[in-house]
């Protein structure tokens, strides 16, 4: 028989208000087992810990119940404590009467009678609880960052510097990701290409940093500080060791016709193409859509330019599978497209431009070579009119984003600004629902666009936009002046919602890490573990996680690498010893747990077993590999003999909840 | 929206992975979202290891309705835990009407951990259709009985 | 008081819409084709019903220069609907003053085959005076 001991925690008035925390102690003192039963105000500060451990060594209790918040709160605080004075860490069970019984119960007498119920299904289950010892795994030294973009840039450096080789898995032929596509960055208004080339050089010549562009994940196994990973490298159709990227390709390629999407398709590449000047690694691509040769087997012009015989047409997709103990997720966003807000005129006329579509046409190496041109007829744009919260802050998927994409009035100010700046003949309008600055210097900005530089900002929405003898009519609410505008624009500028990288979603599938209804990825915690994904040894860095500025953006990649650092550092990680566990004298060897086991880590082998008359039999028993085995209990619901159960949560403990809950 | 009952307190299991829907009851608790206090969670790893013998069990000590809430396909910790936990689930409750249950006392229900909302919604309907089942008296054992 | 409040309550009944959805962005306004004929403007309507100040809607010219062309409903973000309120408005002053001048049986003979149902429906209400 357990000695057990019952501690009803008050949680100030979180759980007192509506949970009589004096009765619940008497009552489950009642129970058989129980020994020692007390109640307080706060259980996890440092004397209600003290209570608890006192109450171990002076009543030599073999199991605890402690009545409080979630499990996944406080379980790890309550476990140490009782493991600091030499009771197993997993005799320790928690009833959840705050978030589970008090928080969503109004009534005194129901809360208390459900806090009394589930704090016996508890005690019910830690007289089947035995002591268990966790098992230890050792931790690759390496980290992995999927996505090259500012957040992965800064993640890798950052750990590299610690000492530890990070590889950096990027989709495109260069790293950089959409900080590549800026033209000045807020609110200092210096130039993005001008502070982020130089990360990018330093993570190509960083010596722990192996960059593998135009590469994407195929697989992820194992667990955390053993992540086993295949990487595969898209076949570029040159030699990246040979080629110098001397463009020289790029310039001769026939095909001139391939929409550039650094330039958001707003001006054609070739099919051999370095995605700009300042790309790393700098080394040409060839995009197997539109290379006539590799479609029509006729051309080879720039195999026969290439002065270094880099171009090899051969060249296959390349799986290279590699270790990890790390894993940071920086797939970063991409702007929604407008075309469904038939309204704004998007598809039918080309002088309506998204943000990232105007930071190109701003950009000295843009499609205009940084003259603010239109789209249509090349003509210097006199009247600009922008419209905030495009597909933001919707209701449902149909309408658009139920989010607020952040980053949006600080650029439109930019733009708005710089606009005004360049060309002080033109008017430019920004019609904003409110205008969000909280950041520093942030608010000062937006002021600074509309006294200084005399932006015109409406309060209202933009209702619709015709294109008309080469104008946009524009028509739109001020709510303010309480009046209809009819304005006749050359350009419309969208502010459009930003979205995660439609790779994320398959990512997160293969990465077993959750995500938001947004295929945003969830954090550990919302607000104490915030660049942790639930599953560990999977961190968080930039915009995959949630819209968020540049340098949030950085301040979060240092803190995910910061994590990585503390992760890589440690020799040994303790494993989670609620793991399954087979009893050979029930297995029957039918093989039914090795199948549905989703990690391979139960193994069969013939073992020799004396037999009731006296001999001996080879049999065919399931083993558990402990370190590999995450406890999930799938096999222990397959095993048709009863032979496999899960500790901690083993058959017997769950079946004694339910005869307690059900009594 | 709390659904009231003054005659009748179903006794309702409800099996919560620890990953999804153990956060996503949490959440609606923090949340402080109103669902009935006949709902008495258990917390496992994950759905998956819900055998359907644990509900065998709830329904012989005269609990009114289980339900198994796991992650949403695909977004499963365990990868594929979930699956396994449908496809039982599918097989054991085409079973229970031949055994004396109702079909609507069984359900199974997908809660992710940023669901508090429709942790509380998913609960409160549960309750609801239990309600209008009434108490389940023809597995009950009354052996089990200790009242 | 309890008057203005009922008022309110049968208006959000009928038209099954929730104003404290609006993010008071205007869109609803801008879309709008008979603006300038407007008294009161459709994000107007919506947060006057929120505060319970229907009274001079109720007088308001407005409601029949609404031409019920569902622009507002099909563009607000945050489907607030406002057409529907603007029609619930009108039903309101056809019940309050309890009379109706357009007889069903008039009917058949103004019916266009292809008027949506809801035009039907709405002109109805309109000339119903």
């Amino acid at each position: 028989m357990q000695r057990i001991g019952v501690f009803v925690c008050w949680c100030g008035s979180n759980i007192a208000a509506t949970v009589d925390v004096q009765r619940v102690a008497e009552e489950l003192k009642k129970e058989p087992g129980v020994v020692f039963s007390a109640d307080y105000q706060y259980m996890c500060s440092e004397s209600g810990q003290n209570l608890i451990k006192d109450a171990i060594k002076e009543h030599a209790l073999t199991g605890v119940v402690i009545c409080s918040c979630s499990p996944r709160m406080h379980e790890n605080t309550f476990r140490k404590a009782a493991a600091s004075v030499g009771l197993n860490p997993y005799m320790v069970e928690i009833a959840n009467i705050r978030e589970q019984c008090s928080w969503i119960h109004k009534d005194k007498a129901t809360g208390t009678e459900k806090a009394i119920i589930l704090g016996r299904a508890a005690i019910a289950k830690v007289h089947l609880n035995a002591p268990l010892i966790a098992g230890e795994s050792p931790v690759t030294k390496r980290a992995l960052v999927i996505g090259g973009g500012i957040a992965g840039i800064q993640t890798a450096l950052d750990i590299a510097e610690a000492g530890f080789e990070v590889d950096i898995v990027e989709k495109s032929p260069t790293i950089g990701g959409k900080m590549a596509q800026l033209d000045k960055t807020f609110p200092t208004l210096d130039c993005s290409a001008c502070i982020l080339t130089p990360k990018m050089v330093e993570a190509a010549q960083q010596e722990k940093i192996k960059i593998y562009s135009y590469s994407e994940i195929d697989e992820v196994k194992g667990f955390v500080g053993n992540f086993s990973v295949k990487i595969r490298r898209k076949a570029r159709y040159v030699k990246e060791d040979i080629c110098t990227g001397c463009g020289l390709c790029t310039e001769k390629c026939p095909q001139k016709k391939v929409p550039n999407e650094f330039n958001m398709g707003m001006d054609n590449r070739r099919a051999i193409y370095i995605p700009f000047a300042q790309a790393v690694p700098k080394v040409a691509t060839i995009d197997p859509n539109y290379c006539t040769m590799l479609k029509t087997g006729k051309c080879g012009v720039c195999s026969k330019i290439c002065g270094v015989k880099a171009i090899d047409y051969t060249q296959q997709d390349e799986i290279v599978e590699a270790k990890y103990g790390a894993i940071v997720v920086a797939t970063g966003f991409n702007p929604i497209s407008p075309a469904k807000f038939d309204e704004f005129a998007y598809s039918q006329s080309p002088d309506v431009v998204t943000s990232l579509e105007y930071e190109r046409l701003m950009n000295a190496a843009g499609p205009t070579n940084g003259t603010l041109l239109r789209p249509s007829d090349g003509k210097h744009p006199h009247t600009i009119v922008f419209v905030q919260c495009v597909g933001s802050r919707c209701d449902g998927a149909e309408k658009g984003k139920p989010y607020c994409s952040k980053v949006c009035c600080m650029y439109t100010a930019k733009h708005a600004m710089l606009t005004r700046e360049k060309y002080p003949d033109t008017d430019v309008y920004v019609f904003y629902i409110d205008v969000r600055t909280p950041g520093k210097n942030f608010d000062e900005f937006y002021r600074r666009a509309v006294e200084e530089y005399n932006v015109h900002y409406i309060k209202g929405m933009v209702g619709k936009v015709v294109p008309e003898n080469g104008k946009l009519k524009v028509q739109a609410a001020d709510l303010l002046s309480n009046e209809q505008l009819h304005i006749d624009a050359d350009m419309v500028v969208l502010a459009t919602a930003v979205e995660p990288d439609p790779s994320a979603r398959s990512l997160a599938t293969k990465l077993t890490a959750s995500m938001d209804t947004n295929d945003f990825f969830t954090e550990a915690h919302p607000k104490l573990r915030p660049v942790e994904s639930p599953t560990a040894g999977v961190f968080l860095s930039g915009m995959c996680q949630g819209p968020k500025d540049i340098p949030e953006t950085v301040s979060q990649a240092s803190a995910a690498a910061a994590k990585v650092i503390g992760l890589l550092v440690k020799d040994k990680l303790v494993g989670n010893p609620c793991v399954a566990h087979s009893d050979e004298l029930l297995c029957n060897g039918c093989s039914s747990c090795e199948k549905v086991c989703p990690y391979g880590a139960i193994t069969y082998s013939d073992k020799e077993f004396r037999m009731p008359d006296r001999t001996t039999a080879l049999r065919r028993v399931a083993a558990v590999n402990p370190a590999v085995c995450q406890g999930c209990g799938a096999c222990t619901v397959a095993c048709p003999s009863g032979a496999m159960d899960l500790f901690g949560f083993s058959n017997n403990q769950i079946m004694a909840e339910v005869d307690a809950i059900c009594k | 929206m709390q659904v009231e009952n003054k005659e009748f307190k179903p006794l309702i299991v409800a099996f919560c992975c620890n990953w999804c829907s153990y956060a996503g009851a949490d959440l609606a608790g923090t949340n402080r979202l109103n669902y009935p206090a006949d709902v008495k969670i258990i917390r496992v790893p994950c759905s998956c290891r819900v055998n359907p013998m644990f509900i065998l069990r709830a329904f012989q000590r005269g609990a009114d309705g289980v339900i198994i809430c796991g992650c949403h396909p695909g977004d499963c910790h365990y990868t594929t835990g979930n699956y396994y936990a449908r496809r039982r689930m599918t097989a054991l409750f085409s079973m229970l009407d031949y055994l004396g249950i109702e079909k609507g006392r069984t359900r199974v229900e997908w809660v992710s951990a940023a669901e508090g909302q429709r942790f509380a919604e998913t609960m409160n309907s549960f309750v609801s259709t239990i309600i209008s089942l009434g108490e389940n008296k023809r597995l009950e054992d009354l052996r089990c009985k200790t009242k | 008081m309890e008057n203005k409040a009922n008022l309110k309550e049968q208006i959000l009944t009928a038209s099954g819409v929730n104003p404290l959805k609006c993010m008071r962005c205007g869109k609803c306004s801008a879309t709008c084709p008979s603006y300038d004929e407007m008294e009161y403007h459709p994000h107007q309507f919506v947060y006057m019903v929120e505060k319970g100040n229907i009274e001079p809607l109720l007088q308001s010219e407005s409601l029949y220069t609404c031409l019920t062309c569902f622009a507002c409903v099909e563009r607000c973000p945050r489907n607030v609907q406002p057409a529907k309120l603007v029609e619930a408005v009108r039903l309101a002053v056809i019940r309050e003053q309890g009379a109706n001048h357009l007889k069903p049986q008039d009917i058949p003979a103004l019916l266009d085959p292809d008027l949506p149902q809801q035009a039907i429906v709405s002109a109805f209400r309109k000339y119903a005076k």
